[in-house]
């Protein structure tokens, strides 16, 4: 398999962070290799968020991602943060609801997920995130959707264990919007 | 021929560094012979200061650390955590206490970690030669103020027990003095109950005692405590401040 | 045994909770508060004591109280908290007081930023507090061996009665890696006696004294002399260091923590150019492994030694001093918080090798 460099970022609050433990979580189990890196400071508390996933069958040498083989960009000032940065034949995954503009590069492939509309239809806004990492996994194809929905099995027991059954039709709306 | 006096079991026999006419000396006594009274020699932590009772180590009979210049409480602090149900004392002058370690001390109080404070105030830095310290009262003489303590430049004498007091951590808060046969008994009386507070698990206990440094004050011994009680008490009023067992009365 | 995902910081406290460590003191600091926070919720579960201090300094002097009270205990912070507790470092060393601390290091001067930096090696290495004396220093470059040297930590600082530090950055703290639970957990009942603590006489033995004021020079000297004895045999036998393709190298980056771990970037990029690069990396920055370093350098495929950092350049220092002028020693290194790149990094050989 590649060695995948991810940069998820977006605002405080849009659930950045999870999307990359998830993964993280998710290619664990799988018996890979990762890292999980994330911004910290004063940046987290309202402003932008992002986090380094790097995900292998071989040795991370080191967690910084500075040339991203894939994106997820769930804000405008992210995509235009680090459009530049994606390696040519990478991709780059917008969140459509509130990114007004398209990918402008061609050397990458670029993927439109509204995930607000989604959420939305869903009843929970929470789940909006969610809807990205399905189109993530869709697209890149060596996350297992059943290894996410254990994850999201452990993360959402007694009360909230009803959520799991949400964020697995989340995933699948999302992954839905590949190849559209 | 029967003894009528001795040397506490609280106290080693190593012949102590203190000057002549210094009340250091009444007071370790008086801590050894409470030690020695409740029982608790075998079970006491004692934290020595930076100052003048820095060999205090030597000088009691028990289980000794010594802290850094001001951080007694914290050490102490440290030791009653781990051991909590061992006896643990810190015996501090007021430039360690009320200086450099006041925010230890405080934050001690306010824990209302239980452990007991002998605080020995003399007005003065003894060991490093009668500079100023925080208790030195206005116009008293020292060698960082020659002139006398200035208010306007240096402030007016920190009081430390009333301050502590206002600190719902504090158990029992009681300022004495040594300058006679009968405030030696009151003062023995107080150690006596901060230690017992201490064993009934109740909460900070600090003991001030009003000393003398006939040294760095240019006294004799009997001129130093005639001082004491004419200067120092009418700034440092004795008596309790604090007493958590009054309100249950 | 299954991998378990865990946060840096979190990763350290839980290995400290499992190294028999029952006692934490300490103050919140950003990129370290993981650390404390992890504490308040576990070490009571354990029967353990968490306490959040009013300051490094009275942290530190807790941790001084408790060990000298026979408790396995650390404290914890970041370069401008860890500065705040030297004092106490030294008077640890002084009385000869077990102890672990962890500086998840940020960048300074002074505030400085909370970012991720190198600059607390002369510190570390060198003893910022008063007097002669050395901390053991571990520098971690993975969450992994995060873990399993804090249980090494614990037990050199008990062996030879003096505090250890580990020395990380604010990258380490932050990041999650995969981990293994590698060795059981320890019981502080399973610990050995300390007969010199002070737990009381019991009126059975003489006083126990944990002090570090002699005031006659003779017995201060006497007392630094059986230190520098102490230090020696911990010289001789605890130096740590790992290398990665040094064999018949062209070029060798030094370097510890995350800097390491771009140097091995570094050397990727160097090789698709068709140059061989090599990694010293020093797990222990104090003792320092200068022989190690030196027989590396002595090799005829050597051409150059380049230090990474995160920093403006401490610890090429050490490395000058293992290289002892063999080999021409370079460096390259971003400090305040930015994290040198492996470009840059390798464009730092390529100038070093004249091309």
């Amino acid at each position: 398999m590649a060695y995948h460099e991810i940069i998820v970022a977006g605002f405080g609050g849009q659930g950045v962070m999870s999307i990359g433990t998830t993964m993280a979580e998710t290619a664990m189990a799988q018996g890979l290799n990762v890292s999980w890196l994330p911004s910290y400071g004063p940046e987290m508390r309202g402003g932008t968020a992002n986090c380094n996933v790097v995900i292998a069958d071989t040795e991370i040498i080191s967690p910084i991602v500075l040339e991203p083989s894939e994106l997820i960009a769930m804000n405008q000032p992210s995509l235009d943060k680090f459009e530049p940065a994606v390696k040519p034949g990478g991709l780059i995954l917008v969140n459509q609801s509130i990114v007004e503009r398209k990918v402008q590069r061609d050397d990458v492939q670029a993927i439109y997920v509204p995930s607000l509309e989604i959420a939305s239809e869903l009843g929970n806004m929470r789940v909006a995130n969610m809807t990205m990492l399905g189109a993530y996994i869709e697209a890149t194809k060596y996350l297992k959707f059943e290894t996410v929905v254990d994850i999201l099995r452990n993360i959402f027991t007694g009360k909230k264990a009803h959520l799991v059954e949400l964020n697995e039709v989340a995933l699948q709306r999302g992954a839905d919007c590949v190849n559209r | 021929m029967a003894i009528v006096y001795r040397r506490s079991k609280g106290l080693t026999d190593v012949e102590t560094h203190y000057c002549p006419g210094c009340t250091h000396g009444i007071i370790h006594r008086l801590v050894a012979e409470t030690l020695e009274e409740l029982g608790v020699l075998g079970k006491t932590i004692g934290v020595a200061p930076v100052g003048c009772s820095v060999f205090a180590y030597d000088y009691f009979n028990c289980d000794m650390q010594e802290a850094a210049h001001g951080r007694a409480p914290a050490v102490a602090t440290g030791i009653k955590r781990v051991l909590p149900d061992k006896v643990v004392f810190t015996y501090q002058g007021d430039g360690d206490l009320a200086a450099i370690g006041t925010g230890e001390i405080t934050h001690a109080a306010m824990r209302g970690e239980n452990i007991t404070t002998i605080f020995v105030n003399n007005a003065i830095y003894g060991m490093t030669g009668g500079q100023m310290a925080p208790t030195t009262l206005v116009g008293q003489r020292a060698t960082t103020a020659p002139l006398g303590r200035d208010k306007s430049h240096a402030g007016s004498p920190i009081r430390i027990a009333e301050m502590l007091a206002t600190l719902d951590g504090a158990a029992y808060i009681e300022r004495v003095t040594v300058t006679s046969p009968a405030n030696v008994m009151k003062a023995k009386r107080a150690i006596k109950k901060a230690f017992e507070l201490q064993l009934e698990g109740r909460g900070f206990t600090m003991i001030e005692v009003l000393s003398t440094c006939p040294t760095n004050w240019g006294l004799t011994p009997v001129k130093a405590l005639e001082w004491l009680n004419e200067n120092m008490i009418p700034v440092f009023p004795l008596g309790v401040y604090k007493d958590i067992t009054k309100k249950e009365a | 045994m299954a991998k378990e995902l865990w946060k840096g910081n979190e990763a350290i406290a839980e290995a400290a909770i499992r190294a028999g460590c029952r006692c934490y003191f300490g103050y919140p600091i950003t990129p370290q508060s993981e650390i404390p926070e992890y504490m308040s919720l576990h070490m009571p579960k354990v029967g353990g004591v968490f306490l959040q201090s009013e300051s490094e300094i009275a942290a530190i002097n807790m941790v001084y109280g408790a060990s000298g009270a026979g408790a396995r205990v650390m404290t914890s912070s970041s370069s401008p908290g860890v500065s705040l507790k030297q004092e106490g470092i030294s008077y640890m060393c002084g009385a000869e007081l077990p102890g672990v601390i962890v500086n998840v290091m940020r960048g300074g001067p002074g505030l400085g930023t909370i970012q991720p930096a190198q600059g607390d090696y002369f510190q570390a290495t060198r003893g910022g507090g008063n007097g002669d004396y050395r901390l053991i220093v571990f520098a971690p470059a993975n969450i992994q061996e995060v873990v399993d040297l804090m249980q090494e930590a614990f037990e050199l600082a008990d062996q030879y009665r003096m505090p250890v530090m580990m020395l990380l950055d604010g990258m380490i703290g932050q990041m999650m890696e995969p981990i293994e639970w590698k060795k059981p957990p320890v019981s502080p009942d399973d610990l050995p006696e300390k007969p010199w603590a002070t737990t009381g006489t019991k009126e059975g033995r003489a006083p126990n004294i944990i002090n570090s004021l002699f005031i006659d020079p003779e017995a201060c000297n006497v007392h630094n002399k059986r230190l520098e004895e102490k230090y020696r045999r911990v010289i001789e036998s605890e130096q740590r260091y790992e290398t990665n393709d040094t064999d018949g190298a062209e070029v060798i980056f030094v370097a510890y923590g995350t800097p390491a771990r771009l140097a091995r970037a570094a050397a990727g990029l160097l090789e698709k150019e068709g140059i061989k690069a090599g990694v010293f990396r020093p797990v222990t920055v104090w003792p320092y492994p200068y022989e190690a370093l030196h027989e590396v350098s002595l090799q005829d495929s050597v051409k150059a030694i380049v230090t990474v950092e995160m920093s403006t350049g401490q610890m090429v220092d050490d490395v000058r001093i293992g290289v002892n002028g063999v080999k021409p020693v370079s460096f390259i290194g971003q400090a305040g918080g930015v994290i040198p790149t492996p470009r840059e990094v390798a464009n730092a050989a390529l100038k070093a090798l004249g091309r």
